[in-house]
């Protein structure tokens, strides 16, 4: 039995052990050895397209993560209010949401993107004084859209459970202590949800960094950090992928531990 | 009273969809009184309290604080303050900033340094002084129960509300609560109104009592009344420790009633409410009204089963053929060799006016626990 549970977590990390071992390789290929170098960690962020990636995928994740924070975080509060079927509903539509496949999503917001396009396009067109309209099309704002829909489905998630522990007796005391629902909410409740925000915003920055399947979809001419990743490796895999690979999992890992560390901070008291 | 009540009812009643938690109860709280509502757990306190401090509102009738109509009125725009079952402190503020943050409410805004200064007049009260700066999980449970308190009280509210406030602490510092409480009451000289179940609590901080049970109140008046004078079974049972006896009704002459017991013996008891003759009733004989002697005088023949001492005094069960079991309390004098011995037979005697008819058997209508409002009310 133990050395199955190890055989399995070998599996599964030792894939990732060689990636980062072979990103300090000293040679060319990503299959032998030669040497211990950090000359590809150079090369990486000395490569123009791989640098424009890099920053397109901060861009995409830091504005997706800020929307599905603050949407999530809305549509939580607002689900505090609702009857218990449609809450049970709308925590159901949540649940679905994050359990359906990359693929299908990225395929169906891409049909919808196509389509409401197909149709704003003329609108906009007919409106425009000019000959010269704006055309929406997919790139920045379809990523940032797909990327931010996806991850308010778990900031809601992180939000609402944290709210459901949330002592209701405490929002009473502030209240009964003079207090504005407006005042309650932003010396009480907000300082009480913080920690739930922050870890949601983490983890939808991590997964929006680090998104292949629904960026590729709906990215149009964009290139995202992974899309690069993918489109270099029909190139043969070099040591210089190791070493993006490298500092994506070293940023994933540690936005990961910040969220936990934020979702263990100041338990709600019962 | 010419003197307008702190608290006021006025016929209110609180459904939560087809439970009725409070029905058409008609109450004035007195100024600067310290009064407990006391019931089993579901009777309609806690709604009370709610509805006073503006949590709940009444789907019928009135609450008025200082003669003012609530109806409308948030919690946040009332003269009251209060305190907590749980103390519901607010965990990422330290001890000062919980109990200044009702200051902070207040408009024009307060120097920061009289809340301040008020905020350390209050932790002096509650005998926290030089606590400011603690963080609110590093208290013990009492100490939250006194900032909880100083919480409340730094804001001079007209009246305080307390929710069983001393139902988290161990029997020690509950006593020590009870007194400091009570003191507290006197200093200020602001209407407290506590919610127990504990009759004890209640008989032993309050002025008054006002007992409740099934939504409505049951009866209204100081600890020694509601003790002595019980205004129905339910009180007489519900209230202290009781001796319950059914008979039957045999003869009525002014206040008195001729009660015949299930072994046959006649005993006389004061009439609570209306009886006629053959009806089926209860006698209320408080414990410490028996007194047990030697067999030969007395009322009642019975055989001592257990005896619970208890240093100033002592308990003995008593087995009354055809009646049951006896509670019996009596005092005891150093040096005077009074105890009873289980096994041993005793009579039992008791002053006249010690029993009280309540009309209807016992049983009915005793403790009447509604358990659907236990848990909307908890």
């Amino acid at each position: 039995m133990r050395a199955f549970v190890f055989a399995a977590f070998a599996f599964l990390y030792l894939p990732i052990a060689l990636v980062v071992l072979f990103s300090f390789n000293a040679g060319h290929h990503a299959s032998e050895f030669t040497g211990f170098s950090v000359q590809w960690y150079g090369k990486a962020l000395s490569n123009p397209f791989l640098v424009e990636a890099l920053k397109n995928s901060l861009f995409i994740a830091t504005t997706s993560a800020l929307l599905a924070a603050f949407c999530g975080t809305a549509a939580a509060l607002g689900l505090q209010r609702v009857g218990a079927r449609t809450r049970a509903l709308f925590d159901a539509l949540l649940g679905a949401a994050i359990v359906v496949p990359g693929v299908v999503i990225g395929i169906s917001t891409l049909v919808a993107l196509v389509q409401l396009f197909a149709v704003l396009n003329p609108f906009l067109a007919s409106l425009w004084p000019t000959d010269q309209p704006p055309r929406l099309s997919l790139g920045y704002g379809s990523i940032i859209a797909a990327h931010g829909l996806f991850s308010m489905a778990l900031v809601t998630m992180i939000v609402g459970t944290r709210l459901g522990s949330l002592d209701r007796n405490l929002v009473e005391a502030s209240s009964d202590l003079y207090a504005t629902p407006l005042t309650t909410f932003r010396s009480i409740v907000l300082p009480q949800i913080m920690p739930a925000v922050i870890a949601g915003f983490l983890l939808a920055f991590t997964f929006s960094f680090d998104d292949f399947i629904i960026a590729f979809f709906v990215a149009g001419a964009q290139t995202t950090l992974p899309i690069y990743v993918f489109a270099s490796i029909r190139r043969g895999v070099t040591p210089e992928i190791n070493a993006i690979a490298t500092i994506v999992l070293c940023a994933s890992v540690l936005l990961v531990l910040l969220a936990q560390w934020q979702l263990g901070r100041r338990k709600p008291s019962s | 009273m010419t003197a307008v009540p702190d608290i006021e009812f006025r016929a209110v009643t609180k459904r939560y969809g087809a439970v009725t938690a409070v029905s058409g109860i008609d109450l004035a709280i007195p100024p600067s009184a310290f009064v407990a509502l006391l019931g089993p757990s579901g009777c309609g306190k806690t709604t009370c309290l709610r509805m006073i401090g503006g949590f709940e509102q009444p789907s019928e009738g009135q609450v008025l604080i200082r003669g003012r109509d609530m109806a409308g009125t948030p919690p946040y725009r009332r003269p009251v303050n209060m305190v907590f079952q749980q103390y519901a402190l607010f965990p990422h503020l330290d001890v000062e900033e919980n109990i200044s943050y009702g200051l902070r409410q207040a408009r024009p805004r307060l120097s920061s340094r009289d809340i301040s200064s008020r905020a350390g007049e209050a932790l002096a009260m509650v005998q926290l002084a030089g606590y400011g700066r603690r963080k609110i999980h590093e208290l013990s449970g009492g100490q939250q129960q006194r900032v909880a308190l100083a919480r409340a009280l730094v804001n001079k509210p007209a009246v305080l509300l307390l929710d069983e406030p001393l139902a988290a602490l161990d029997k020690k510092l509950r006593t020590d609560m009870q007194i400091e409480l009570q003191n507290l009451q006197r200093e200020i000289g602001i209407t407290f109104v506590l919610v127990t179940h504990d009759q004890e609590e209640a008989l032993s901080m309050s002025d008054f009592v006002c007992v409740m049970n099934g939504g409505r109140v049951v009866q209204l008046g100081q600890p020694s009344e509601i003790y002595d004078e019980p205004a129905d079974l339910f009180v007489a049972d519900f209230v202290g420790k009781t001796n319950l006896l059914s008979g039957k009704v045999a003869g009525l002459s002014g206040d008195l009633a001729d009660v015949a017991l299930a072994d046959g013996t006649v005993i006389s008891a004061r009439k609570r409410g209306p009886l006629s003759r053959g009806e089926a009733v209860s006698v209320s004989l408080r414990p410490e009204s028996l007194s047990l002697s030697a067999p030969g005088n007395g009322s009642l023949k019975g055989i001592v089963r257990n005896r619970i001492f208890l240093g100033s005094t002592a308990e003995y069960a008593i087995e009354v053929q055809g009646i049951g079991s006896l509670l019996a309390k009596a005092d005891h004098v150093i040096g005077q060799g009074n105890l009873f011995k289980p096994g041993e037979p005793v009579a039992i005697g008791f002053a006249a006016g010690a029993p009280l008819a309540f009309p209807g058997p016992k049983n009915n209508g005793t403790n009447q626990r509604e358990d659907q409002h236990a848990e909307i009310l908890s």
